[in-house]
Protein backbone atom coordinates (compact mmCIF):
# COMPACT_ATOMS: atom_id res chain seq x y z
CA UNK A 1 0.00 0.00 0.00
CA UNK A 2 1.42 3.33 -1.05
CA UNK A 3 1.40 6.75 0.51
CA UNK A 4 -1.50 7.78 -1.68
CA UNK A 5 -3.77 4.99 -0.44
CA UNK A 6 -2.90 5.67 3.18
CA UNK A 7 -3.72 9.32 2.52
CA UNK A 8 -7.09 8.42 1.02
CA UNK A 9 -7.94 6.14 3.88
CA UNK A 10 -6.94 8.76 6.41
CA UNK A 11 -9.04 11.46 4.79
CA UNK A 12 -11.94 9.08 4.33
CA UNK A 13 -12.20 8.90 8.10
CA UNK A 14 -15.08 11.24 8.66
CA UNK A 15 -14.32 11.42 12.37
CA UNK A 16 -11.29 13.68 11.87
CA UNK A 17 -13.24 16.90 11.67
CA UNK A 18 -15.27 16.21 14.81
CA UNK A 19 -12.21 14.98 16.70
CA UNK A 20 -10.40 18.24 16.05
CA UNK A 21 -13.40 20.33 17.09
CA UNK A 22 -13.84 18.17 20.19
CA UNK A 23 -10.23 18.68 21.27
CA UNK A 24 -10.37 22.43 20.60
CA UNK A 25 -13.60 22.72 22.60
CA UNK A 26 -12.23 20.82 25.59
CA UNK A 27 -9.08 22.97 25.60
CA UNK A 28 -11.09 26.18 25.33
CA UNK A 29 -13.36 25.37 28.28
CA UNK A 30 -10.41 24.12 30.30
CA UNK A 31 -8.41 27.30 29.72
CA UNK A 32 -11.36 29.46 30.79
CA UNK A 33 -12.30 27.33 33.79
CA UNK A 34 -9.97 24.49 34.91
CA UNK A 35 -12.84 23.01 36.95
CA UNK A 36 -14.19 21.83 33.62
CA UNK A 37 -11.83 18.85 33.76
CA UNK A 38 -12.34 18.19 37.48
CA UNK A 39 -13.22 14.58 38.38
CA UNK A 40 -16.69 15.65 39.51
CA UNK A 41 -17.49 17.28 36.22
CA UNK A 42 -16.09 14.43 34.13
CA UNK A 43 -18.28 12.09 36.12
CA UNK A 44 -21.33 14.25 35.39
CA UNK A 45 -20.56 14.10 31.67
CA UNK A 46 -20.15 10.34 31.72
CA UNK A 47 -23.44 10.04 33.56
CA UNK A 48 -25.68 12.18 31.35
CA UNK A 49 -24.25 11.51 27.90
CA UNK A 50 -25.20 7.81 27.48
CA UNK A 51 -29.01 8.14 27.63
CA UNK A 52 -29.02 10.68 24.80
CA UNK A 53 -26.14 8.96 23.00
CA UNK A 54 -28.09 5.70 22.79
CA UNK A 55 -30.81 7.54 20.86
CA UNK A 56 -28.25 9.10 18.51
CA UNK A 57 -26.83 5.63 17.73
CA UNK A 58 -30.19 4.45 16.43
CA UNK A 59 -30.67 7.63 14.44
CA UNK A 60 -27.20 7.19 12.94
CA UNK A 61 -27.66 3.70 11.53
CA UNK A 62 -31.09 4.66 10.21
CA UNK A 63 -29.54 7.68 8.49
CA UNK A 64 -26.81 5.51 6.99
CA UNK A 65 -29.65 3.40 5.62
CA UNK A 66 -31.01 6.54 3.96
CA UNK A 67 -33.92 7.44 6.25
CA UNK A 68 -34.66 9.98 8.99
CA UNK A 69 -36.56 9.49 12.23
CA UNK A 70 -38.08 12.62 13.76
CA UNK A 71 -40.13 10.60 16.26
CA UNK A 72 -37.25 9.53 18.55
CA UNK A 73 -37.79 12.43 20.98
CA UNK A 74 -41.46 11.55 21.36
CA UNK A 75 -40.75 7.82 21.78
CA UNK A 76 -38.11 8.82 24.36
CA UNK A 77 -40.94 10.44 26.33
CA UNK A 78 -43.75 8.01 25.48
CA UNK A 79 -41.99 4.74 26.39
CA UNK A 80 -41.19 5.57 30.05
CA UNK A 81 -44.73 6.91 30.53
CA UNK A 82 -46.23 3.62 29.39
CA UNK A 83 -43.81 1.81 31.69
CA UNK A 84 -44.72 4.18 34.55
CA UNK A 85 -48.41 3.43 34.09
CA UNK A 86 -47.67 -0.30 34.21
CA UNK A 87 -45.47 0.10 37.31
CA UNK A 88 -48.24 2.00 39.09
CA UNK A 89 -50.69 -0.78 38.36
CA UNK A 90 -48.31 -3.14 40.17
CA UNK A 91 -46.79 -5.04 37.25
CA UNK A 92 -43.30 -6.48 37.79
CA UNK A 93 -40.61 -4.02 36.66
CA UNK A 94 -38.85 -6.40 34.30
CA UNK A 95 -42.07 -7.52 32.64
CA UNK A 96 -43.12 -3.88 32.22
CA UNK A 97 -39.67 -3.13 30.78
CA UNK A 98 -39.82 -5.97 28.26
CA UNK A 99 -43.36 -5.04 27.26
CA UNK A 100 -42.35 -1.42 26.73
CA UNK A 101 -39.37 -2.37 24.58
CA UNK A 102 -41.57 -4.63 22.45
CA UNK A 103 -44.00 -1.73 22.10
CA UNK A 104 -41.12 0.47 20.88
CA UNK A 105 -40.14 -2.18 18.33
CA UNK A 106 -43.77 -2.15 17.19
CA UNK A 107 -43.78 1.64 16.85
CA UNK A 108 -40.61 1.57 14.73
CA UNK A 109 -41.84 -1.33 12.63
CA UNK A 110 -45.13 0.44 11.96
CA UNK A 111 -43.39 3.66 10.94
CA UNK A 112 -41.01 1.69 8.76
CA UNK A 113 -43.72 -0.30 7.02
CA UNK A 114 -45.78 2.82 6.32
CA UNK A 115 -42.67 4.47 4.87
CA UNK A 116 -41.56 1.65 2.57
CA UNK A 117 -45.05 0.52 1.52
CA UNK A 118 -46.39 3.94 0.60
CA UNK A 119 -43.11 5.35 -0.63
CA UNK A 120 -43.64 8.64 1.18
CA UNK A 121 -40.50 10.24 2.71
CA UNK A 122 -39.63 9.07 6.21
CA UNK A 123 -39.41 12.74 7.14
CA UNK A 124 -43.21 12.83 6.78
CA UNK A 125 -44.08 9.49 8.41
CA UNK A 126 -41.89 10.15 11.43
CA UNK A 127 -43.02 13.78 11.66
CA UNK A 128 -46.49 12.28 12.00
CA UNK A 129 -45.12 9.78 14.51
CA UNK A 130 -43.48 12.57 16.48
CA UNK A 131 -46.84 14.32 16.92
CA UNK A 132 -48.80 11.10 17.53
CA UNK A 133 -46.59 9.69 20.31
CA UNK A 134 -46.16 13.08 21.96
CA UNK A 135 -49.89 13.63 21.71
CA UNK A 136 -50.61 10.23 23.24
CA UNK A 137 -48.15 10.97 26.04
CA UNK A 138 -50.08 14.13 26.85
CA UNK A 139 -53.40 12.28 26.67
CA UNK A 140 -52.18 9.51 29.02
CA UNK A 141 -50.86 11.92 31.66
CA UNK A 142 -53.07 14.93 31.18
CA UNK A 143 -49.78 16.83 30.91
CA UNK A 144 -48.57 15.98 34.43
CA UNK A 145 -45.30 14.22 35.30
CA UNK A 146 -45.59 10.70 36.72
CA UNK A 147 -43.53 8.96 39.37
CA UNK A 148 -41.25 6.34 37.89
CA UNK A 149 -40.60 3.71 40.55
CA UNK A 150 -38.89 0.61 39.19
CA UNK A 151 -37.52 -2.12 41.45
CA UNK A 152 -34.09 -1.50 43.04
CA UNK A 153 -32.33 -4.23 41.06
CA UNK A 154 -33.67 -2.75 37.81
CA UNK A 155 -32.45 0.74 38.77
CA UNK A 156 -29.06 -0.73 39.62
CA UNK A 157 -28.77 -2.56 36.30
CA UNK A 158 -29.75 0.51 34.28
CA UNK A 159 -28.29 3.45 36.19
CA UNK A 160 -26.28 2.12 39.14
CA UNK A 161 -22.90 3.57 40.03
CA UNK A 162 -20.50 0.65 39.80
CA UNK A 163 -17.13 2.37 40.31
CA UNK A 164 -16.05 5.98 40.38
CA UNK A 165 -16.81 7.38 36.89
CA UNK A 166 -18.49 4.15 35.83
CA UNK A 167 -22.27 4.08 35.69
CA UNK A 168 -24.33 1.21 34.33
CA UNK A 169 -25.75 3.40 31.59
CA UNK A 170 -22.23 4.18 30.38
CA UNK A 171 -21.48 0.46 30.07
CA UNK A 172 -24.79 -0.14 28.27
CA UNK A 173 -23.95 2.71 25.89
CA UNK A 174 -20.44 1.39 25.21
CA UNK A 175 -21.77 -2.14 24.70
CA UNK A 176 -24.24 -0.82 22.13
CA UNK A 177 -21.47 1.17 20.43
CA UNK A 178 -19.34 -1.97 20.09
CA UNK A 179 -22.32 -4.06 18.96
CA UNK A 180 -23.51 -1.61 16.30
CA UNK A 181 -19.98 -0.89 15.09
CA UNK A 182 -19.51 -4.63 14.70
CA UNK A 183 -22.85 -4.92 12.92
CA UNK A 184 -21.91 -2.23 10.40
CA UNK A 185 -18.33 -3.28 9.80
CA UNK A 186 -18.21 -7.01 10.29
CA UNK A 187 -21.64 -8.33 9.45
CA UNK A 188 -23.34 -8.63 6.09
CA UNK A 189 -26.32 -6.69 7.40
CA UNK A 190 -24.03 -3.67 7.79
CA UNK A 191 -22.95 -4.05 4.19
CA UNK A 192 -26.60 -4.00 3.14
CA UNK A 193 -27.31 -0.91 5.28
CA UNK A 194 -24.56 1.07 3.54
CA UNK A 195 -25.66 -0.23 0.14
CA UNK A 196 -29.35 0.54 0.68
CA UNK A 197 -28.57 4.06 1.85
CA UNK A 198 -25.81 4.64 -0.70
CA UNK A 199 -27.59 3.58 -3.88
CA UNK A 200 -30.95 1.97 -3.46
CA UNK A 201 -31.40 0.80 -7.06
CA UNK A 202 -28.04 -0.94 -7.20
CA UNK A 203 -28.69 -2.63 -3.85
CA UNK A 204 -32.03 -3.87 -5.13
CA UNK A 205 -30.45 -5.09 -8.35
CA UNK A 206 -27.93 -7.08 -6.29
CA UNK A 207 -30.82 -8.90 -4.65
CA UNK A 208 -30.93 -7.09 -1.32
CA UNK A 209 -34.37 -6.81 0.27
CA UNK A 210 -34.33 -3.02 0.65
CA UNK A 211 -37.71 -2.77 2.39
CA UNK A 212 -36.79 -5.35 5.02
CA UNK A 213 -33.45 -3.69 5.80
CA UNK A 214 -35.17 -0.33 6.25
CA UNK A 215 -37.97 -1.65 8.46
CA UNK A 216 -35.42 -3.37 10.72
CA UNK A 217 -33.52 -0.06 11.02
CA UNK A 218 -36.69 1.85 11.91
CA UNK A 219 -37.53 -0.74 14.57
CA UNK A 220 -34.02 -0.59 16.02
CA UNK A 221 -34.11 3.21 16.07
CA UNK A 222 -37.39 3.33 18.04
CA UNK A 223 -36.15 0.59 20.38
CA UNK A 224 -33.04 2.58 21.26
CA UNK A 225 -35.06 5.79 21.67
CA UNK A 226 -37.35 4.02 24.15
CA UNK A 227 -34.40 2.51 26.02
CA UNK A 228 -32.76 5.95 26.32
CA UNK A 229 -35.98 7.41 27.69
CA UNK A 230 -36.37 4.62 30.25
CA UNK A 231 -32.78 5.14 31.44
CA UNK A 232 -33.40 8.86 31.88
CA UNK A 233 -36.65 8.26 33.78
CA UNK A 234 -34.97 5.69 36.01
CA UNK A 235 -32.20 8.17 36.78
CA UNK A 236 -34.65 10.97 37.59
CA UNK A 237 -37.37 8.74 39.14
CA UNK A 238 -40.03 10.42 37.04
CA UNK A 239 -41.52 10.27 33.58
CA UNK A 240 -42.49 13.57 32.05
CA UNK A 241 -44.81 13.99 29.08
CA UNK A 242 -42.45 16.53 27.49
CA UNK A 243 -39.37 14.36 28.10
CA UNK A 244 -37.08 14.28 25.07
CA UNK A 245 -38.66 17.34 23.47
CA UNK A 246 -36.39 18.42 20.62
CA UNK A 247 -34.16 15.39 21.09
CA UNK A 248 -34.68 14.29 17.45
CA UNK A 249 -32.73 17.31 16.28
CA UNK A 250 -30.00 16.86 18.89
CA UNK A 251 -29.59 13.26 17.75
CA UNK A 252 -29.49 14.14 14.06
CA UNK A 253 -27.03 16.94 14.91
CA UNK A 254 -24.74 14.50 16.77
CA UNK A 255 -24.80 12.12 13.80
CA UNK A 256 -24.16 14.83 11.23
CA UNK A 257 -21.39 16.43 13.30
CA UNK A 258 -19.81 12.97 13.49
CA UNK A 259 -19.75 12.64 9.71
CA UNK A 260 -23.00 10.82 8.91
CA UNK A 261 -24.56 11.94 5.65
CA UNK A 262 -28.10 13.28 5.61
CA UNK A 263 -28.53 11.49 2.29
CA UNK A 264 -27.51 8.03 3.47
CA UNK A 265 -24.72 5.60 2.68
CA UNK A 266 -22.08 7.32 4.77
CA UNK A 267 -21.43 7.43 8.50
CA UNK A 268 -19.96 5.65 11.49
CA UNK A 269 -21.03 4.84 15.01
CA UNK A 270 -17.76 6.20 16.41
CA UNK A 271 -18.33 9.55 14.72
CA UNK A 272 -21.72 9.84 16.41
CA UNK A 273 -20.23 9.01 19.81
CA UNK A 274 -17.78 11.88 19.34
CA UNK A 275 -20.56 14.15 18.05
CA UNK A 276 -22.75 13.33 21.04
CA UNK A 277 -19.93 13.97 23.51
CA UNK A 278 -19.22 17.25 21.75
CA UNK A 279 -22.84 18.37 22.15
CA UNK A 280 -22.91 17.44 25.83
CA UNK A 281 -19.52 19.04 26.47
CA UNK A 282 -20.64 22.31 24.93
CA UNK A 283 -23.85 22.22 26.98
CA UNK A 284 -21.98 21.39 30.18
CA UNK A 285 -19.01 23.68 29.51
CA UNK A 286 -21.26 26.70 29.05
CA UNK A 287 -22.73 26.02 32.48
CA UNK A 288 -19.28 25.59 34.05
CA UNK A 289 -18.01 28.89 32.64
CA UNK A 290 -21.31 30.46 33.78
CA UNK A 291 -22.48 31.46 30.35
CA UNK A 292 -26.27 31.76 30.14
CA UNK A 293 -27.67 28.36 29.11
CA UNK A 294 -29.44 30.01 26.19
CA UNK A 295 -26.14 29.94 24.35
CA UNK A 296 -26.25 26.16 23.97
CA UNK A 297 -28.34 25.93 20.79
CA UNK A 298 -26.48 28.84 19.27
CA UNK A 299 -23.12 27.10 19.66
CA UNK A 300 -24.41 23.72 18.51
CA UNK A 301 -25.75 25.45 15.42
CA UNK A 302 -22.34 26.89 14.67
CA UNK A 303 -20.62 23.56 15.35
CA UNK A 304 -22.92 21.67 12.96
CA UNK A 305 -22.08 24.01 10.13
CA UNK A 306 -18.34 24.11 10.87
CA UNK A 307 -18.12 20.31 11.25
CA UNK A 308 -19.96 19.59 8.01
CA UNK A 309 -17.88 22.13 6.09
CA UNK A 310 -14.80 20.49 7.65
CA UNK A 311 -15.96 17.06 6.46
CA UNK A 312 -16.61 18.35 2.98
CA UNK A 313 -13.20 19.99 2.79
CA UNK A 314 -11.50 16.80 3.93
CA UNK A 315 -13.47 14.78 1.38
CA UNK A 316 -12.34 17.10 -1.41
CA UNK A 317 -8.74 16.70 -0.30
CA UNK A 318 -9.23 12.93 -0.39
CA UNK A 319 -10.65 13.00 -3.91
CA UNK A 320 -7.60 14.95 -5.09
CA UNK A 321 -5.62 11.92 -4.00
CA UNK A 322 -7.64 9.68 -6.32
CA UNK A 323 -6.10 6.32 -7.06
CA UNK A 324 -4.39 6.49 -10.41
CA UNK A 325 -3.11 3.86 -12.77
CA UNK B 1 -21.94 -25.80 -33.40
CA UNK B 2 -23.95 -27.00 -30.38
CA UNK B 3 -26.99 -25.15 -29.05
CA UNK B 4 -26.27 -21.49 -28.40
CA UNK B 5 -26.20 -20.24 -24.79
CA UNK B 6 -28.96 -17.85 -25.57
CA UNK B 7 -31.11 -17.47 -28.65
CA UNK B 8 -33.73 -14.83 -29.41
CA UNK B 9 -36.04 -15.61 -32.31
CA UNK B 10 -38.13 -13.14 -34.30
CA UNK B 11 -38.34 -10.52 -31.55
CA UNK B 12 -40.81 -7.70 -32.07
CA UNK B 13 -41.38 -4.73 -29.81
CA UNK B 14 -43.69 -1.78 -30.20
CA UNK B 15 -43.70 1.36 -28.08
CA UNK B 16 -47.07 2.87 -28.93
CA UNK B 17 -46.95 3.31 -32.68
CA UNK B 18 -43.16 3.02 -32.83
CA UNK B 19 -42.02 -0.37 -34.09
CA UNK B 20 -38.72 -0.52 -32.18
CA UNK B 21 -37.71 -4.09 -33.05
CA UNK B 22 -38.87 -5.62 -36.30
CA UNK B 23 -38.30 -9.35 -36.04
CA UNK B 24 -34.74 -9.57 -34.77
CA UNK B 25 -32.95 -12.92 -34.47
CA UNK B 26 -30.00 -12.89 -32.14
CA UNK B 27 -27.88 -15.53 -30.47
CA UNK B 28 -24.79 -15.86 -28.31
CA UNK B 29 -22.69 -19.02 -28.16
CA UNK B 30 -20.92 -20.39 -25.11
CA UNK B 31 -17.80 -18.40 -24.31
CA UNK B 32 -18.38 -15.98 -27.14
CA UNK B 33 -17.93 -12.23 -27.16
CA UNK B 34 -20.53 -10.55 -29.32
CA UNK B 35 -20.24 -6.90 -30.21
CA UNK B 36 -23.70 -5.40 -30.60
CA UNK B 37 -23.25 -2.29 -32.65
CA UNK B 38 -25.59 0.31 -34.05
CA UNK B 39 -26.35 3.98 -34.10
CA UNK B 40 -28.52 5.68 -31.49
CA UNK B 41 -32.11 4.45 -31.81
CA UNK B 42 -31.13 1.30 -33.68
CA UNK B 43 -32.79 -0.90 -31.05
CA UNK B 44 -29.69 -2.14 -29.20
CA UNK B 45 -30.86 -1.24 -25.74
CA UNK B 46 -34.42 -2.41 -26.36
CA UNK B 47 -33.12 -5.81 -27.40
CA UNK B 48 -30.91 -6.01 -24.33
CA UNK B 49 -33.66 -4.88 -21.99
CA UNK B 50 -35.79 -7.72 -23.30
CA UNK B 51 -32.95 -10.18 -22.76
CA UNK B 52 -32.34 -8.95 -19.22
CA UNK B 53 -36.02 -9.23 -18.28
CA UNK B 54 -36.83 -5.54 -18.10
CA UNK B 55 -39.39 -5.60 -20.95
CA UNK B 56 -41.37 -8.54 -22.30
CA UNK B 57 -41.20 -8.95 -26.10
CA UNK B 58 -44.48 -8.35 -27.96
CA UNK B 59 -43.69 -11.22 -30.27
CA UNK B 60 -40.95 -13.80 -30.47
CA UNK B 61 -39.28 -16.33 -28.24
CA UNK B 62 -36.19 -16.52 -26.05
CA UNK B 63 -34.29 -19.76 -25.53
CA UNK B 64 -31.65 -20.21 -22.84
CA UNK B 65 -29.46 -23.28 -23.16
CA UNK B 66 -32.04 -24.72 -25.55
CA UNK B 67 -35.05 -24.24 -23.32
CA UNK B 68 -37.67 -21.57 -23.87
CA UNK B 69 -37.74 -18.98 -21.08
CA UNK B 70 -40.08 -16.13 -20.15
CA UNK B 71 -38.72 -13.41 -17.88
CA UNK B 72 -41.15 -11.57 -15.63
CA UNK B 73 -38.44 -9.40 -14.06
CA UNK B 74 -34.66 -8.91 -14.13
CA UNK B 75 -34.48 -11.30 -11.16
CA UNK B 76 -35.54 -14.22 -13.37
CA UNK B 77 -32.74 -13.41 -15.79
CA UNK B 78 -30.15 -13.07 -13.02
CA UNK B 79 -31.19 -16.45 -11.61
CA UNK B 80 -30.30 -18.04 -14.93
CA UNK B 81 -26.93 -16.27 -14.91
CA UNK B 82 -27.64 -13.32 -17.18
CA UNK B 83 -26.31 -10.14 -15.61
CA UNK B 84 -26.60 -6.74 -17.18
CA UNK B 85 -24.42 -3.80 -16.31
CA UNK B 86 -25.68 -0.37 -17.24
CA UNK B 87 -22.50 1.66 -16.99
CA UNK B 88 -21.69 1.86 -13.27
CA UNK B 89 -25.19 1.58 -11.94
CA UNK B 90 -24.45 -1.66 -10.13
CA UNK B 91 -21.90 -0.14 -7.80
CA UNK B 92 -22.33 1.55 -4.43
CA UNK B 93 -20.02 4.59 -4.60
CA UNK B 94 -19.12 4.83 -0.91
CA UNK B 95 -18.56 1.13 -0.28
CA UNK B 96 -15.05 -0.15 -0.67
CA UNK B 97 -13.92 -2.50 -3.40
CA UNK B 98 -14.32 -5.93 -1.86
CA UNK B 99 -17.60 -5.01 -0.17
CA UNK B 100 -18.96 -4.06 -3.58
CA UNK B 101 -17.81 -7.26 -5.26
CA UNK B 102 -19.46 -9.46 -2.65
CA UNK B 103 -22.51 -7.25 -2.03
CA UNK B 104 -25.58 -9.38 -1.37
CA UNK B 105 -23.50 -12.58 -1.52
CA UNK B 106 -21.01 -11.87 1.25
CA UNK B 107 -18.56 -14.53 2.36
CA UNK B 108 -18.98 -15.39 6.00
CA UNK B 109 -17.13 -17.32 8.63
CA UNK B 110 -18.09 -18.58 12.05
CA UNK B 111 -17.03 -16.72 15.17
CA UNK B 112 -18.39 -18.75 18.04
CA UNK B 113 -22.16 -18.73 17.62
CA UNK B 114 -22.03 -15.79 15.23
CA UNK B 115 -21.63 -15.56 11.49
CA UNK B 116 -19.34 -12.69 10.62
CA UNK B 117 -17.95 -11.28 7.40
CA UNK B 118 -14.91 -13.16 6.19
CA UNK B 119 -12.98 -10.01 5.36
CA UNK B 120 -9.71 -11.82 4.82
CA UNK B 121 -11.31 -14.33 2.47
CA UNK B 122 -13.09 -11.66 0.46
CA UNK B 123 -9.88 -9.64 0.14
CA UNK B 124 -7.83 -12.64 -0.95
CA UNK B 125 -10.40 -13.64 -3.56
CA UNK B 126 -10.61 -10.06 -4.81
CA UNK B 127 -6.83 -9.87 -5.26
CA UNK B 128 -6.89 -13.16 -7.12
CA UNK B 129 -9.65 -11.97 -9.45
CA UNK B 130 -7.87 -8.70 -10.17
CA UNK B 131 -4.69 -10.59 -10.84
CA UNK B 132 -6.47 -12.86 -13.33
CA UNK B 133 -8.07 -9.86 -14.99
CA UNK B 134 -4.80 -7.95 -15.08
CA UNK B 135 -6.52 -5.15 -13.19
CA UNK B 136 -4.27 -2.74 -11.38
CA UNK B 137 -5.88 -1.75 -8.09
CA UNK B 138 -3.53 -0.87 -5.27
CA UNK B 139 -5.91 -0.98 -2.32
CA UNK B 140 -9.18 -2.79 -1.64
CA UNK B 141 -10.12 -0.47 1.21
CA UNK B 142 -10.76 2.67 -0.81
CA UNK B 143 -14.36 3.51 -1.69
CA UNK B 144 -15.19 2.64 -5.26
CA UNK B 145 -15.88 6.29 -6.08
CA UNK B 146 -12.16 6.96 -5.72
CA UNK B 147 -11.41 4.55 -8.60
CA UNK B 148 -11.18 5.43 -12.27
CA UNK B 149 -13.99 4.49 -14.69
CA UNK B 150 -12.06 1.52 -16.06
CA UNK B 151 -11.30 0.21 -12.61
CA UNK B 152 -14.98 0.46 -11.70
CA UNK B 153 -15.84 -1.65 -14.75
CA UNK B 154 -13.19 -4.04 -13.50
CA UNK B 155 -14.98 -4.38 -10.18
CA UNK B 156 -18.20 -5.35 -11.96
CA UNK B 157 -16.41 -7.77 -14.25
CA UNK B 158 -14.63 -9.35 -11.30
CA UNK B 159 -17.99 -9.86 -9.66
CA UNK B 160 -19.39 -11.60 -12.74
CA UNK B 161 -16.32 -13.79 -12.87
CA UNK B 162 -16.47 -14.83 -9.24
CA UNK B 163 -20.17 -15.61 -9.23
CA UNK B 164 -19.98 -17.66 -12.41
CA UNK B 165 -22.31 -15.54 -14.45
CA UNK B 166 -23.00 -17.27 -17.77
CA UNK B 167 -23.72 -14.19 -19.81
CA UNK B 168 -22.55 -10.69 -18.95
CA UNK B 169 -24.19 -7.84 -20.84
CA UNK B 170 -22.11 -4.68 -20.79
CA UNK B 171 -23.97 -1.57 -21.93
CA UNK B 172 -21.55 1.02 -23.31
CA UNK B 173 -18.78 -0.03 -20.90
CA UNK B 174 -16.18 2.09 -22.63
CA UNK B 175 -18.16 5.33 -22.63
CA UNK B 176 -16.27 8.19 -21.02
CA UNK B 177 -13.09 6.12 -20.73
CA UNK B 178 -9.68 7.08 -21.98
CA UNK B 179 -8.30 5.00 -24.84
CA UNK B 180 -5.90 3.27 -22.49
CA UNK B 181 -8.68 2.41 -20.07
CA UNK B 182 -11.05 1.23 -22.79
CA UNK B 183 -8.27 -1.10 -23.88
CA UNK B 184 -8.06 -2.43 -20.31
CA UNK B 185 -11.77 -3.17 -20.26
CA UNK B 186 -11.41 -5.13 -23.49
CA UNK B 187 -8.56 -7.13 -21.97
CA UNK B 188 -10.78 -7.94 -19.01
CA UNK B 189 -13.59 -9.06 -21.29
CA UNK B 190 -11.11 -11.41 -22.94
CA UNK B 191 -10.30 -12.67 -19.45
CA UNK B 192 -14.00 -13.44 -18.96
CA UNK B 193 -14.00 -15.44 -22.15
CA UNK B 194 -11.11 -17.51 -20.86
CA UNK B 195 -13.22 -18.23 -17.78
CA UNK B 196 -16.01 -19.46 -20.09
CA UNK B 197 -18.30 -16.47 -19.65
CA UNK B 198 -20.10 -15.15 -22.70
CA UNK B 199 -20.36 -11.45 -23.16
CA UNK B 200 -22.50 -9.03 -25.11
CA UNK B 201 -20.67 -5.78 -25.58
CA UNK B 202 -22.94 -2.94 -26.61
CA UNK B 203 -21.43 0.14 -28.14
CA UNK B 204 -21.93 2.69 -30.86
CA UNK B 205 -18.18 2.86 -31.31
CA UNK B 206 -17.11 -0.06 -33.43
CA UNK B 207 -13.43 0.51 -32.70
CA UNK B 208 -14.05 -0.12 -29.03
CA UNK B 209 -15.30 -3.64 -29.55
CA UNK B 210 -13.63 -4.85 -32.73
CA UNK B 211 -10.35 -6.00 -31.14
CA UNK B 212 -12.08 -8.27 -28.60
CA UNK B 213 -15.23 -9.49 -30.35
CA UNK B 214 -15.65 -12.91 -31.95
CA UNK B 215 -18.72 -11.78 -33.80
CA UNK B 216 -20.24 -8.43 -34.67
CA UNK B 217 -23.99 -7.90 -34.93
CA UNK B 218 -25.27 -4.67 -36.39
CA UNK B 219 -28.73 -3.30 -35.81
CA UNK B 220 -30.27 -0.51 -37.76
CA UNK B 221 -33.73 0.96 -37.29
CA UNK B 222 -35.00 -2.12 -35.47
CA UNK B 223 -33.60 -4.65 -37.89
CA UNK B 224 -30.52 -6.81 -37.88
CA UNK B 225 -28.57 -5.82 -40.96
CA UNK B 226 -25.39 -7.80 -40.38
CA UNK B 227 -24.12 -10.72 -38.33
CA UNK B 228 -20.55 -11.68 -39.10
CA UNK B 229 -17.74 -13.58 -37.53
CA UNK B 230 -14.87 -11.18 -37.26
CA UNK B 231 -12.69 -13.16 -39.66
CA UNK B 232 -15.30 -12.73 -42.40
CA UNK B 233 -15.36 -8.96 -42.46
CA UNK B 234 -13.08 -5.98 -42.05
CA UNK B 235 -13.72 -3.00 -39.87
CA UNK B 236 -14.05 -0.73 -42.90
CA UNK B 237 -16.75 -2.91 -44.40
CA UNK B 238 -18.71 -2.84 -41.13
CA UNK B 239 -18.47 0.92 -40.94
CA UNK B 240 -19.71 1.19 -44.48
CA UNK B 241 -22.73 -0.93 -43.54
CA UNK B 242 -23.60 1.18 -40.50
CA UNK B 243 -23.45 4.36 -42.51
CA UNK B 244 -25.34 3.09 -45.56
CA UNK B 245 -27.87 1.24 -43.33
Amino acid sequence: MGFREIGIQFFQKKEISVSLILMATILTFYSIQPKFLSPTNIEVLLKITPELGIVALGVTILMIGGELDLSVGSVFGFAPLIMAVMLQSGINTWIAFMFTLILCLGIGTAQGIVTVKTGIPSFITTLGGMLIWRGLALVVTGGHPMYFTPSKDFAMVLTGKLYPFVYSQLLIFLALVVLLHFLLERHKFGNWVYAVGGKRDAAEAMGINVARVKVILFALCSLLAGLGGIIQSTRMSQAMPNQGDGLEFDAIAAAVIGGTSLFGGVGTVIGTVLGEFLSRIIENGLIIIRAPSYYFRLYIGIVIIVAVIGNLYIQRRALKLRVRE
Amino acid sequence: MSTPLVEMVNIHKWFGSVHALKGVDFFVNHGEIVGLVGDNGAGKSTLIKILSGLYPPDEGKIFFEGKEVKFRSPKDAIKLGIETVYQDQMIIPYLNVYRNIFLGRELEKRLGPLKVLDVKGMKEKSWKLFHELGLDITSLDVPVQALSGGQRQGVVIARAMYFKTKLLILDEPTNNLSIKEARKVLDMVLGLKKAGISCIFITHNLHHVYPAADRIVILNRGKKIADFRKDQITIDQIEEMIISG
